[in-house]
């Protein structure tokens, strides 16, 4: 068993960066919704904030690499044309796609719409590290600001959520190798 | 502590994303304005789409939070606007809506 640089770095994309970023979502869910006034005793709060920061930076730093490998590295070897006359397309995912009209839809639909909406996801994830670290255990009096957190993060989530989908099928229909 | 300089970054992050989608889908609309936006070769008009929606989101955030560094703004509706700005991304990022302004 062994993996190509294009295959490794598929799998560092989706795998490492893209699935990790989904699960440190999780653990910031998680230690947004339990800083309520009267959840936790005052070291509670302090403990859960250091870990929201800690986890916050985590899917900082993820998103962020996350698409600057699925765009620089992995998405050139994708979107590659096949030179003039070549028939076997195995190495050229995206004209794979393209010239076999019942799974053209997962390159003219799935792939144009995660690359777009891939970008989006750091965006909104260095909004809310920022309104962790700005806010910290205020976090826990500061509803509005709580409530307005938890939202950010469940739209990063669910469309981070829909990208890693896109990202499984495609690459099932058409590996990167 | 004021909540001008968070309400500048979730106001910020809004615009970001709708200046993201729009560019991207003026880019399958207009050709030329696509053709400029390869910066990268290999990785076509995404390079430009996307580095023009980064560096306006950093500029509108640092003079959003300037603008309100000492300032109590309505957070509720910034909020708000915030999130109709990410649905805003969110429909011109759509490939159905390429295709159609596309032609």
């Amino acid at each position: 068993m062994a993996f190509s640089l294009r295959e490794f770095w598929t799998a560092v994309h989706g795998m490492a960066l893209g699935f990790g970023f989904i699960l440190f979502f999780t653990a910031a869910l998680a230690l947004v919704l339990t800083l309520r006034p009267g959840f936790l005793t005052a070291q509670g709060v302090r403990l859960n904030v250091i870990l929201l920061k800690v986890v916050g930076l985590v899917i900082g730093i993820l998103s962020w690499l996350a698409v600057f490998v699925g765009t620089y590295v992995v998405y050139p070897w994708y979107r590659a044309a096949p030179p003039a006359g070549t028939t076997d397309l195995t190495g050229f995912p995206r004209s794979r796609l393209l010239a076999n009209p019942p799974v053209s839809g997962w390159h003219s639909f799935g792939m144009e719409w995660k690359e777009h909406l891939g970008w989006l996801v750091p965006i909104i994830a260095t909004v809310a590290v920022y309104l962790i670290f700005r806010h910290g255990e205020k976090l826990v009096e500061d509803r509005r600001v709580n409530w307005t957190l938890f939202v950010i993060l469940c739209a990063a989530f669910v469309l981070a959520g829909i990208v890693g989908t896109l990202g499984a099928i495609i690459t099932k229909e058409a590996p990167v190798v | 502590m004021k909540n001008g300089p968070s309400a500048a970054a979730v106001l910020a992050g809004g615009i970001g994303l709708a200046v993201t989608g729009i560019i991207s889908s003026l880019a399958e609309a207009i050709a030329a304005f696509g053709k400029a936006l390869v910066w990268s070769k290999p990785v076509g008009d995404l390079s430009g789409k996307t580095i023009i929606g980064i560096v306006v989101w950093l500029v509108v955030w640092l003079i959003i939070g300037l603008a309100w560094k000492d300032r109590e703004v309505n957070f509720r509706a910034v909020a708000i606007i915030s999130a109709i700005l990410l649905v805003v991304g969110l429909f011109f990022t759509f490939p159905l809506v390429f295709d159609l302004l596309g032609g």
